[in-house]
């Protein structure tokens, strides 16, 4: 998955000499987190958080309701050079920066164009839609041996009924490492016939398992 | 205190029947019927033959290629290509013959349940043959062609234009009841069900609020596999006493998927008879607070149709007609009658042993876990609810 397919192109930005409370009031008024500022050919020269406006705020605790510093430049308090990212790198690696780096925010250029954002929260969004959660299904856990070919194995017994797969998860099993998880989502509501036919081919099916209650 | 009430049934409700094999068995239909009559609580004077919906009444929810897409199914003539995109022709709703007609009966069922109560001809009204909450606009889905609770619903707000609760205890979601009234803030839906982690919709997040106007008018809690009585029925308790106080209904209707029961083969919950002995008990007694006592009451899921399905349905006719729920033994001509029948041994008495499923280890963590699921259920409800003592 390329960062073209998840990140957002509608990006609220700034001049650099946009004060900071304009950039409070945008903030504030589209619930964001960061703006890019951007020069009069859309490069993107800085970045402000929400967190680099309240510093720069004054305490709730003082009652000046017009506070000077709220007039300063947003230049003077925007964090430089930026991180950016292109529409053709991965997701993955998108989620390495985020993971490894203090920030949660990654303008995407090309050209050295502003053309979109991807946050965080984006990241986490794609994440949970890649799942399978959010479409109607039931779920299955399956342990197969971590060998060649077992994966088709398993698909063949599920494509022999009428049921859409929604989504395939395999990850390592960990307290057993000669195995791997496999997690299909799948479009019914009576995985029975199924969970039946992968049990007939003797593949060990964890979920659904009713007994596994008494075996804790 | 008695109450009139009426009970919905058609023989042609078993013609709702997508193949021999099929979960989905409209048998606990006729056998609830006549369990009923047989413990002597059901009389023919209360049996009212359901009608079938129009097209017209079909079209307040669905999609118009979707009816016609059914009705070409109904006679054989839809192509699987063609079915697949409204969900007709999969494992779970394949196509039969005459279904268009089945499903409109089914519909028509619970139209002619509204407005026996509405037209006050009863209090209240039970259509078992009802409660297909897994229909959507546009797609057939779980079991279900057309959604009889929402075309009810919508009929409700267009002829009579009142405030309806929609209360859903099936172990599932009631995701296709909750999508056509998601904007909307004079139907408020509360679903209690298993959670979708692992369980088909795999919807129904207690987050799932609505939208727009109707923001803070769907109500979700989704509670742990394996889940037993207490909390079950502290969860139902809790959240419909409190959502009724909030949302102030003019109507409640009641779908009944009687499927959480320990012995249902779909679901991983561990209720057992008490939790089907409470629900109608309460929905009555919230009727009467909010609604005099308009209530209408629909079937659902419930895959085990031997030994679950008759007894818990028979408590919601026996809790509407006379206020009290059956206990005892059941009727030996009616174990006699259908014994032969069943794969499994039948139950001889309406309330369940706590024997019939081990002991769940986790049962404390599973109560605190739902618990904190029906808090953050409630949230909105309880928040408005001092909003409004503050504001009155």
């Amino acid at each position: 998955m390329l960062v073209s397919d998840i990140m957002k192109t509608n990006v609220i930005t700034l001049s650099p000499e946009a004060t900071i409370a304009e950039a409070l009031k945008l903030l504030n008024d589209h619930h964001i987190r960061h703006i890019p500022i951007v020069d009069q050919q859309n490069k993107v020269i800085g970045i402000v958080s929400d967190r680099d406006v309240r510093d720069a705020s004054p305490s709730i605790f003082t009652n000046q309701k017009e506070s000077e510093t709220l007039h300063h430049q947003i230049q003077t308090i925007m964090s430089h050079p930026v991180v950016t990212i292109h529409p053709l790198d991965f997701v993955e690696e998108i989620a390495a920066i985020f993971y490894e780096e203090e920030f949660a925010c990654l303008p995407v250029t090309r050209e050295n164009k502003l053309i979109g954002i991807v946050t965080e929260k984006d990241m986490l969004y794609t994440l949970i839609q890649l799942t399978g959660t959010h479409v109607q299904s039931s779920q299955i856990e399956i342990k197969v041996p971590d060998q060649i070919g077992i994966l088709p194995e398993v698909m063949a017994v599920l494509g022999k009924r009428k049921v859409n797969i929604t989504s395939v998860l395999l990850y390592p099993n960990y307290k057993d490492p000669q195995y791997k998880i496999v997690v299909v989502r799948i479009q019914t509501m009576n995985p029975l016939p199924t969970i039946k036919d992968l049990r007939a081919a003797n593949f060990e099916v964890l979920w659904p398992n009713l007994s596994m209650e008494t075996d804790v | 205190m008695s109450c009139k009430a009426a009970f919905i049934y058609s023989e042609q409700f078993q013609t709702y029947q997508f193949n021999p094999d099929h979960p989905f068995n409209q048998l606990r239909v006729a056998m609830t019927k006549d369990l009923l009559e047989k413990t002597g609580v059901l009389d023919t004077s209360q049996i009212v033959k359901p009608r079938l919906a129009t097209e017209q009444e079909l079209l307040l929810v669905h999609d118009k290629n979707y009816v016609n897409a059914v009705k070409k199914a109904s006679n054989g003539t839809l192509s699987t290509a063609e079915g697949l995109p409204y969900g007709l022709g999969t494992e779970d709703t394949p196509m039969f013959t005459n279904m268009h007609q089945a499903s409109s009966l089914l519909v028509g069922g619970t139209l002619t349940a509204v407005d026996q109560v509405l037209e006050g001809n009863v209090a209240h009204a039970l259509n078992l043959g009802g409660g297909l909450h897994h229909g959507f606009k546009r797609k057939a889905s779980g079991f279900c062609i057309y959604n009889d609770g929402a075309i009810a619903i919508k009929y409700i707000r267009e002829k009579y234009n009142l405030r309806v609760l929609y209360v859903d205890t099936d172990a599932h979601h009631g995701d296709g009841v909750q999508s056509v009234f998601y904007d909307d803030p004079n139907v408020c839906t509360l679903s209690i069900h298993e959670t979708g982690r692992y369980l088909f919709p795999g919807t129904g997040n207690a987050n799932e609020r609505g939208i727009k106007q109707g923001y803070g008018y769907s109500f979700n809690v989704p509670i742990d596999a394996f889940t037993e009585d207490e909390s079950f029925l502290e969860v139902y308790q809790t959240a419909l006493e409190e959502i009724a106080a909030y949302f102030q209904p003019d109507v409640i209707i009641t779908q009944n998927g009687a499927d959480a029961h320990c012995y249902d083969p779909l679901t991983h919950l561990s209720s057992t008879m008490a939790t089907y002995e409470f629900i109608p008990k309460l929905a009555h007694e919230i009727a009467h607070t909010y609604c005099e006592g308009r209530w209408v009451a629909l079937g659902g899921g419930g895959y085990d149709i031997w030994r679950v399905v008759p007894r818990a349905w028979s408590q919601i006719w026996s809790t509407m007609q006379q206020q009290q729920i059956l206990t005892g033994n059941l009727p030996n001509e009616w174990i006699k009658k259908w014994h032969g029948s069943s794969p499994v041994t039948l139950p001889t008495t309406w309330h369940d042993d706590k024997t019939i499923y081990h002991p769940i280890p986790r049962k404390k963590e599973i109560e605190e876990k739902n618990r904190n699921v029906l808090d953050h259920a409630l949230k909105f409800a309880r928040n408005k609810q001092h909003f409004n003592l503050d504001h009155s």
